[in-house]
């Protein structure tokens, strides 16, 4: 059964691991115990004490706050509300829908035309970290990306409970 | 009334060519009865052969296997064609009598779904009765309204026998560089119907006794313009799907009719399983959605007048995985197809969709039907996914293919993301532009077309770990490259006059994408020449993931009349190299021409091209990921060093504080750099709006309606066939009830848009 030391793992996520260890991961079968070892090096960065259930993307996770509910939140610590909710919602958003707006990230005929396509970005009002772009036809409601099952990912699939949430034995 | 007792005489009851002298069609309803009643391939709850005799079941697998994917490699030396022979544009397949794909070869596996319809279209209208099934027999088809993706795939297709039953079917696959459509190349431009898209065969018996009939060779070469290519494609198909054969009758002598009987039903049964586990042992269950959009410019083209309408493809997705691990994807939204070249079929997206999950979710050998099997997809009838009208035009529909696969990358990528497998996130892929297409004839004298598959090199997502990969794949042909220049140059009347690459293509992120990468090419020795560019160009067809940006969008840029041959002969300068700046064009500098078009047009159909023009070939890149803020200064230095990155966007995207040292190596100061990007991020809180308060402005433009047409358009057919689609956007916007886009209130041609909301 294939396993990796928490270095590994932890070289893995700041990107600073060997490109041949790289390879060799794509190409093994993958570690059961992955998940387990990822949130517990997650856990330990992040700056609060909210136990993470599931990272929900590059800076941002779905915790599980003290008193039981579970939110969207950065790493910087600013919440977005209930996981279920949109997080973008509560984010901040900028929308580049001028050619002058585009041409601030692609050279002149490289970048979409905004009366075609508009490039959304949200940003973290806490932190200002740029967490997810949306490229779309202006008028396209925001995407919820992710909604994930977490009670039946736990339970079901890894069997194992949900965290109860931190300080509560 | 009663019948005599010589009509009982003159009524032969026929054995059926299945297993125990049951007729195809019989054994096809049989399995489809079983597997869905008992949620087993087959009803096979046990796989027996395989546990009792796990080591005889894998060597089985692998002699199959193995000898598939040597046929390929074999057979491929038989083709001229570079498509086949230099980017490997074929695949074989071999499937059960009733049609559910076994194993698949390397290459353009697309196939394992679509050959498998053809072979099932065939059983459903009785081919057994007529023209007949005999060992022996080819047959071909190209057709995809029946299974295919776009006429140019051409199939192969033999049956396998063993005694007087049929125990399978092999089938070969390649793409031909020519069909005879109303353009040359195989994937043309100009098609807006059925008719336009040229030589269709539907499932045509073409030999017998593994010899190809005389009018079907006949009829075949005087249908297309590259009839030595045709030929030579035809026979590598041919050959592979014969050796497949022997390979099938040699283990069946080794191991036994009976236990090649079960071992074929119970790899399937595998493959359903091994899907599932695959899906829960890296996935998270729950619901991924995502979209993607392809522009269709076609106002100002060269097309009917029903097809000139500026509008845009619109491919919502909704992954779902359940609980207990079924996979499924659903379209609800997509709109109407339309008068162009990129509609597709169902068995092309479902059967494409294991293309890319081949590349992610299954990276293995077990490609077969047991993964359609553990699998749900909704393909809305009258979408252009699924058209409800037989006139519809594929010549292209890898177009919308690629960009509508593109977001379930990120739906899976988030799921990777989340379960700590981050080697496996991959941002999303290219749209797989430009296509250098064209024909004429060449300099040889010859009647002849190209399509240049240097498009099977684009820039590849970016990965949570490290960048997208430049100028390397295609999500069709996971083992495709770009092909030898000097190659290319053979096949076409087409100099280099450059081949570099493009840089800022790659979507900006902590990772970027892989950048394209782009080829100018001069016209020289043809005797007369078209050519035509196919490609994304108002809007780019990706997006980033977690903070990263869509790679480029593209453009055209073609010079016709030029004095490049005076430049020649008086030695002076000439466009060398690429075209990194486009909004700072060189090539206009050096060169005087009597037309020069360089914009956003990047789909055009048919255009006169003399010896001494220009056509630049600028293959994409692929999406980012992360916020750029947070690349290391060392890659960004690596990026503008390398010809990846122009410097005012290492400044503008990356916040990068650089300088170039005497030797006119750029620098970046990271101390410098921590600093502007402090200050970046604080000018961003600045400048954005809370998304609840944003909504509310912009409801208004969406009440008044305030968009270009097609964008209005795109609305519009979505609407018209997803009253779902409908109410979701009306309840994100606050919308009155009654609020709606028809296509009939739009000032553009509406012909053929027969479903309206009932």
């Amino acid at each position: 059964m294939t396993t990796y030391d928490k270095r590994t793992i932890e070289e893995l996520i700041d990107g600073s691991i060997d490109f041949f260890k790289l390879k060799e991961m794509l190409s093994n079968f993958k570690d059961a115990n992955r998940f387990n070892l990822y949130l517990e090096i997650l856990q330990e960065r992040v700056p609060w004490d909210d136990k993470i259930l599931l990272p929900a993307g590059l800076h941002l996770y779905i915790v599980q706050k003290q008193n039981g509910d579970r939110v969207t939140k950065c790493d910087c610590g600013h919440e977005f509300g209930h996981y279920k909710q949109n997080w973008k919602l509560n984010a901040l958003v900028y929308v580049r829908d001028t050619e002058a707006k585009m041409e601030e990230l692609y050279p002149k005929y490289l970048a979409p035309d905004p009366n075609w396509q508009v490039i959304r970005e949200y940003y973290c009002p806490g932190c200002g970290t740029q967490l997810e772009v949306e490229a779309v036809t202006p008028f396209y409601p925001v995407i919820m990306d992710f909604e994930p099952d977490i009670d039946a990912f736990y339970e079901e699939w890894l069997g194992q409970p949900v965290p109860e949430p931190a300080g509560i034995k | 009334m009663s019948l005599k007792e010589e009509d009982l005489k003159r009524i032969k009851v026929k054995k059926g060519i299945g297993w125990d002298g049951k007729p195809l069609k019989e054994m096809r309803e049989e399995i489809d009865r079983i597997s869905l009643t008992t949620g087993h391939y087959a009803g096979l709850k046990e796989l027996t052969f395989k546990e009792a005799d796990p080591i005889r079941y894998e060597k089985i697998f692998s002699k199959l296997r193995g000898g598939v994917v040597h046929a390929r490699e074999t057979a491929k030396k038989v083709a001229a064609s570079p498509i086949v022979e230099q980017e490997g544009e074929l695949c074989f397949t071999v499937y059960t009598p009733e049609a559910d794909s076994i194993v698949t070869s390397t290459g353009i596996i697309i196939h394992v779904g679509t050959m498998g319809a053809a072979i099932k279209y065939m059983i459903k209208n009785d081919y057994e009765e007529n023209p007949g099934i005999e060992p022996g027999d080819i047959f071909c088809n190209n057709d995809c309204q029946i299974g295919n993706v776009h006429p140019c795939d051409v199939h192969t297709i033999v049956p396998i026998f063993w005694e007087d039953e049929l125990v399978g079917w092999v089938g070969g696959v390649t793409h031909v560089i020519d069909v005879g459509a109303t353009a040359p190349g195989s994937m043309t431009v100009g098609p807006v119907t059925r008719y336009d898209d040229g030589y269709q065969v539907a499932c045509r018996k073409i030999g017998k006794n593994d010899t190809l009939l005389r009018d079907w060779v006949i009829e075949s070469q005087r249908s297309v313009r590259t009839t030595k290519y045709w030929l030579l494609d035809e026979r590598t198909r041919i050959a592979g799907c014969h050796m497949i054969r022997d390979l099938i009758h040699n283990i069946i002598a080794e191991e036994g009719i009976d236990t090649y009987k079960q071992f074929i039903r119970e790899v399937i049964e595998d493959g359903r399983r091994g899907f599932i586990n695959q899906v829960k042992s890296m996935t998270i269950p729950g619901r991924y959605r995502g979209v993607s959009f392809v522009d269709v410019p076609y106002k100002n083209l060269e097309v009917p007048p029903y097809a000139k309408v500026d509008t845009i493809m619109h491919a919502p997705s909704e992954m779902i995985i359940h609980r207990d691990g079924k996979f499924e994807i659903d379209f609800e939204g997509v709109n109407r197809w339309g008068w162009h070249s990129y509609n597709a079929t169902p068995v092309s997206i479902s059967s494409g969709i294991w293309v890319m999950m081949s590349q992610t979710l299954i990276p293995n050998d077990r490609v077969n039907d047991g993964a359609y099997y553990a699998s749900q997809f909704g393909l809305p009838y009258g979408s252009w996914l699924s058209p409800d009208d037989i006139r519809t035009a594929h010549s292209y529909a890898w177009h919308f293919l690629v960009s509508a696969w593109s977001p379930l990358w990120r739906a899976l990528s988030r799921t990777y993301f989340a379960r700590g497998y981050l080697e496996e996130v991959n941002a999303g892929n290219a749209n797989t532009s430009n296509w250098l297409q064209g024909g004429g004839f060449n300099q040889y004298g010859e009647n002849h077309a190209v399509n240049s598959f240097e498009a099977a090199a684009e820039g590849t997502g970016a990965n949570a770990v490290k960048d997208g990969l430049d100028h390397a794949a295609a999500i069709w042909n996971p083992e495709g490259d770009m092909g030898d220049m000097e190659i290319w140059e053979m096949a076409e009347p087409l100099l280099y006059l450059g081949r570099s690459i493009k840089p800022n293509t790659g979507g900006y992120g902590k990772y970027r994408g892989g950048c394209g990468y782009e080829t100018l090419r001069m016209v020289w020795g043809a005797k007369d020449w078209t050519m035509f560019f196919m490609g994304n160009g108002y809007m780019s067809s990706d997006c980033g993931l977690m903070g990263g940006y869509p790679a480029a969008s593209g453009y055209r840029f073609e010079a016709h009349g030029t004095n490049i041959k005076e430049l020649i002969e008086k030695k002076l300068p000439i466009p060398l190299g690429g075209d990194p700046d486009p909004g700072n064009p060189e090539y206009e500098k050096l060169i005087e021409a009597k037309e020069i078009q360089r914009d956003k047009q990047a789909i055009t159909t048919e255009t006169i091209f003399e010896n001494y023009d220009l056509y630049l070939n600028y293959l994409k890149g692929g999406p980012g990921f992360g916020d750029p803020l947070e690349r290391q200064t060392k890659k960004v230095e690596e990026d503008l060093n390398g010809g990846y990155l122009l410097p005012d966007y290492a400044e503008k995207v990356y916040g990068a504080v650089i300088e170039q040292d005497e030797k006119g190596r750029w620098i970046v100061d990271s101390e410098k750099t921590e600093k502007r990007r402090a200050e970046i991020r604080q000018e961003r809180i600045k400048r954005g709006k809370l998304t609840r308060e944003w909504i509310k402005e912009e409801r208004q433009n969406v009440l008044n309606k305030k968009a270009a047409l097609p964008v209005l358009h795109m609305y519009a057919s979505s609407f018209s066939l997803s009253e779902r689609f409908l109410n979701e956007f009306r309840d994100f916007w606050n919308l009155p009830k009654d609020w709606i886009i028809n296509e009939s209130e739009l000032d553009m041609p509406t012909f053929g848009s027969i479903n309206k909301l009932k």
